[in-house]
């Protein structure tokens, strides 16, 4: 387990190494430059010419991907040229936020389209297996900025009864130690910080996890549906287990591989495509700061992001691939 | 016609069973009686119906889609009382299921929860009937896996189910069915899916526990072998119906129903063929077809954070042998043995480690591209799952012109005559070229792969395993189809099988193979009739018995299974063969 452990995070190096590449290369091959984006219309040529300078903008583009290179292997990732801040700074700093909504959204896709499809299969056709596959089927085709803007109008606006965007009103005034604000709150026991940070997870956590749930509880349907064709059921009933029974513990444990599959999966998906719904309600996380730093060429703080992004969609599979040897005994790491 | 033995255990009356909105029922008007102490051996074909009516006993049958539609199921208890099974609901009925009445079922490789201890799921069928402590439930588990004959009980409540073998699992699942005394075990089909020393084990285990505690069994099965070695009474059923049935020495010695004599006939039984002649001579005197000279298969097991090779699973070691055109070469072992690893081989689907393989004369190995391309039509192969080795969208006629279409004979025209040709020739009718698999049966499926396998008119056809997936009234007329062709055709036939009585059926020579190697080889009466090496005694001596007066005491202790894993640098320790008889050669180590 631990040499698996240590090869597959050895195996992310040449996967890093590569993502760079392209991005570096993608942003070479991109039209604009950041010079015309972030510096005003009136500085003067010379000035123009002695910002590229500073940037490195002016060296071929080989050696500035071998200059950054050098630097990053020493954990370097530069400096934004918007934000004049090192790229690792802002990143982490704005990380928590994003994972955070992340959790929160796959916990509520969780917990409602695991028991959804649980009980969908064992009564297939029901009313409840009707209403769960309109759920589903909702879940799956609700296209988030459309679905995100709909539940502000109604609950930040005709209601008002929860934030439209944001993530802490300012002067929350809370020190930060993991950097996820609920967790902060818990541990310094300040209650009122972690309503206002529950309420203002609400709408996206909802937005991003719908379509998680769908796509949760029909795959969750689907592959329970078939462990209850199963011989070992069979012989469950013929034990005289009760169906609930049979139905957690001996068809659900099967079908579990297959759903931490896809939510592990989607908890990557998630992460990143929690760009849109980071817009939509101006939540402080990387996805905006990734659009952000496209739009202004902003080269260092780009490539960072997308490093973040696959390290994290890496650390995601590798923490499935674990859970996978605890779930099915027959799974074994080499 | 049924007589009421002197206590009662169960009694199914009139009971119907249809499936979904299909009127016809698959399970019509049946009778069945129970004595207690008795073992009834319920036989019939895949489709009988059989397995619908344990299942109708343990109401389990309502999880797949089917209703009992009428009837009465008494189940008695030892006050004299009876409770109809069907008119209780499914709660109470789960308070019966594993306690009173216990199944076991035909595939251990799938009946048992894979991502569960076997301890977990022994103690959940104890714990669901009784009141107790984990630890009293583990010691009942503890007892019953001990009853069952397994090596390290302690250990196995430990292990997960695909740590165990088939012989094992079943024993497991013997094990779960007998932990609470049941009055009835119903055992559907369990040593099917086994290979037969397994399936002697087992028949032997479950005779003795029979016997040990006088509970009842009712015994599913299509073999009359099997029925043969266990049975006391025996119910024919044909499509639903009861056709026949009698104390077991009455049925094998005077069937009254034809079909009946057909299932009788249709058992495989050692010594039956024995006496016949080879239809035919085999031509051994030129060249031979296809020859294997010292062939060896070595996996590599990796370990550690380098992968570094650890180990060898020794597949194949030093493996040689020859087939002649019309003759059929049988290779005989059980599974783990090497048969299908060396059909692989052939096949030059696997990279063999060393030796070498010959057809006509020469070695695969050398062969460029090309001409492997054209060797490949020259050997081809029959499956054993006819239901997973056809494609179910493609028309038979697609499916037996593929070859033709791949190596390029002919054009459109003259295959579609071949491929009518062959249809004809399988006994197919002319009208199945355009249908798909799924409207055939699985004999029927069958013919379609062989004549698959002819359309390139090979020299030599691999068949494995090819009727193990099939009834054994199927199987006799699948058996007799490979000999004609072989002799129209002229090919040369590796057959591989685990079945003893099938080989002396079809083989001319054979070959027993044991952990990797062939151990013995030599002409089919005189590898029947003059075993010498201990591993082959020990399968003949599993076929089952022709006949309910010849049963013999067996072994039920389950043997170790030995590893084909060595270590590294770890030569094969083979002992030369030696020449018994004529061609007759044996390992030395017997």
């Amino acid at each position: 387990m631990a040499s698996y452990l240590v090869r597959r995070l050895i195996g992310v190096i040449p996967v890093l190494f590569m993502v760079s590449l392209m991005v570096f290369a993608l942003t070479q091959l991109a039209p604009g430059d950041p010079v015309s984006m972030l510096v005003s219309d009136e500085a003067s040529p010379e000035d123009r010419q002695k910002i590229v300078e500073a940037w490195g903008l002016d060296r071929p583009a080989p050696v500035q991907y071998l200059s950054f290179l050098k630097n990053a292997v020493l954990g370097d990732f530069g400096s934004s040229f918007r934000y004049r801040e090192p790229v690792m700074d802002l990143v982490l700093a704005r990380l928590p936020a994003s994972i955070e909504l992340a959790v929160y959204a796959t916990l509520l896709a969780v917990i409602i389209g695991i028991p959804l499809g649980v009980l969908s299969a064992a009564r297939p056709n029901s009313l409840l297996d009707n209403a769960g596959s309109l759920v589903g089927f909702f879940g799956v085709s609700m296209p988030n900025f459309w679905f995100g803007i709909l539940l502000i109008l109604v609950f930040a606006g005709v209601f008002n009864v929860l934030p439209s965007g944001g993530r802490e009103p300012w002067g929350m005034d809370l020190p930060s130690i993991t950097g996820f604000l609920t967790i902060d709150a818990l541990i310094q026991g300040r209650f009122d910080v972690l309503w206002t940070a529950l309420r203002h997870l609400a709408l996206p956590a909802i937005v991003l996890g719908t379509s998680m749930t769908g796509i949760i509880m029909q795959l969750t349907r689907a592959t329970v549906a078939e462990a209850l064709r199963e011989d070992y059921v069979m012989t469950a009933r013929a034990k005289g287990l009760s169906e609930r029974l049979v139905l957690w513990r001996h068809a659900f444990r099967n079908a579990l591989v297959a759903v931490v599959t896809i939510i592990g999966l989607e908890f990557g998906a998630l992460i990143s495509g929690a760009i849109i719904v980071e817009t939509v309600f101006s939540w402080p996380g990387i996805g905006m700061l990734l659009i952000q730093s496209i739009t202004f060429r902003d080269y260092p703080l780009i490539v960072g992001l997308v490093l973040i992004y696959t390290t994290l969609f890496v650390l995601v599979n590798v923490a499935i691939d674990i859970l996978y040897t605890i779930i099915d005994p027959r799974i074994r790491m080499k | 016609m049924t007589e009421t033995a002197p206590s009662p255990l169960i009694s199914l009356r009139d009971l119907q069973v249809t499936f979904g909105l299909i009127p016809e029922p698959v399970v019509k008007s049946f009778d069945l009686d129970i004595a207690r102490g008795e073992v009834v051996a319920l036989v019939g074909e895949s489709g009988s119906g059989k397995s619908v009516t344990a299942k109708s006993i343990m109401r389990l049958v309502e999880f797949s889609g089917a209703r009992i539609a009428s009837g009465e199921a008494w189940l008695y208890d030892n006050h004299g009382g009876r409770t109809d099974l069907f008119r209780l609901n499914q709660n109470e009925m789960r308070s019966i299921r594993g306690s009173r009445i216990s199944m076991i079922f035909q595939d251990p490789m799938t009946s048992l929860n894979p991502v569960l201890t076997i301890g977990f799921q022994l103690r959940e069928a104890v714990l669901r009937h009784a009141t107790m402590s984990k630890a009293d439930a583990d010691r009942i588990c503890l007892e019953a896996l001990r009853q069952v004959r397994i090596s390290e009980p302690e250990q196995r409540l430990k292990q997960y189910p695909h740590e165990l073998s088939g012989g094992m699992r079943q024993r497991v699942m013997i094990a779960m069915a007998l932990a609470l005394k049941p009055d009835l075990l119903i055992a559907d089909e369990p040593t099917t899916a086994l290979d037969v020393t397994v399936q002697a084990e087992i028949l032997a285990l479950l005779k003795t526990i029979q016997r040990e505690t006088g509970m009842s069994v009712l015994f599913i099965t299509h073999d009359m072998g099997v029925v043969a070695e266990i049975a006391d009474r025996v119910v024919v059923m044909l499509r639903g119906d009861r056709v026949e049935t009698g104390d077991v020495r009455t049925i094998f010695e005077a069937p009254t129903h034809d079909y009946t004599r057909a299932l009788l006939a249709a058992a495989p039984k050692l010594g039956a063929g024995a006496d016949a002649a080879p239809a035919f001579e085999p031509v051994t005197d030129d060249a031979p077809v296809l020859e294997v000279d010292s062939l060896v298969v070595r996996y590599p097991v990796r370990k550690g954070l380098l992968q570094r090779v650890a180990a060898n699973v020794h597949a194949v070691e030093d493996v040689s042998f020859k087939v002649h055109r019309r003759e059929t070469l049988a290779i005989v072992g059980e599974s783990g043995c090497g048969k299908s690893t060396t059909a692989k081989a052939l096949m030059n689907l696997i990279e063999p480690t060393s030796g070498a393989i010959r057809l006509h004369g020469r070695d695969i190995a050398s062969l460029t591209a090309a001409q492997m391309m054209a060797a490949r039509a020259d050997i081809q192969m029959i499956f054993q799952d006819p239901y997973a080795s056809l494609n179910p969208r493609m028309t038979v006629e697609q499916i037996i012109a593929e070859p033709l279409e791949i190596h390029q004979r002919g054009d459109a025209a003259s295959r579609r005559a071949q491929v009518t040709e062959l249809i004809e020739r399988v006994g197919l009718p002319i009208a199945a070229a355009k249908r798909y698999p799924h409207n055939f049966s699985g004999g029927q499926r069958q013919r379609i792969c062989i004549a698959r396998a002819l359309a390139l008119r090979p020299s030599v056809i691999i068949a494995d395993e090819p009727v193990s997936a099939l009834d054994v009234s199927i199987q006799a007329q699948i058996l007799a189809l490979i000999e004609e062709i072989q002799r129209d055709f002229d090919v040369g036939i590796l057959f591989i099988s685990h079945d003893m009585a099938v080989v002396e059926k079809v083989s001319d020579r054979i070959a027993v193979m044991h952990l990797g190697e062939i151990v013995e080889i030599g002409p089919r009466d005189a590898v029947l009739r003059d075993p010498r090496h201990a591993y082959t005694r020990q399968l003949l001596d599993a076929v089952p018995v022709a006949h309910p007066a010849l049963r013999k005491a067996r072994q039920m202790e389950a043997r170790a299974m030995m590893s084909p894993i060595r270590p590294l640098g770890a030569d094969h320790p083979t002992s030369p063969m030696r020449e018994v008889s004529h061609q007759h050669f044996v390992r030395a180590d017997a």
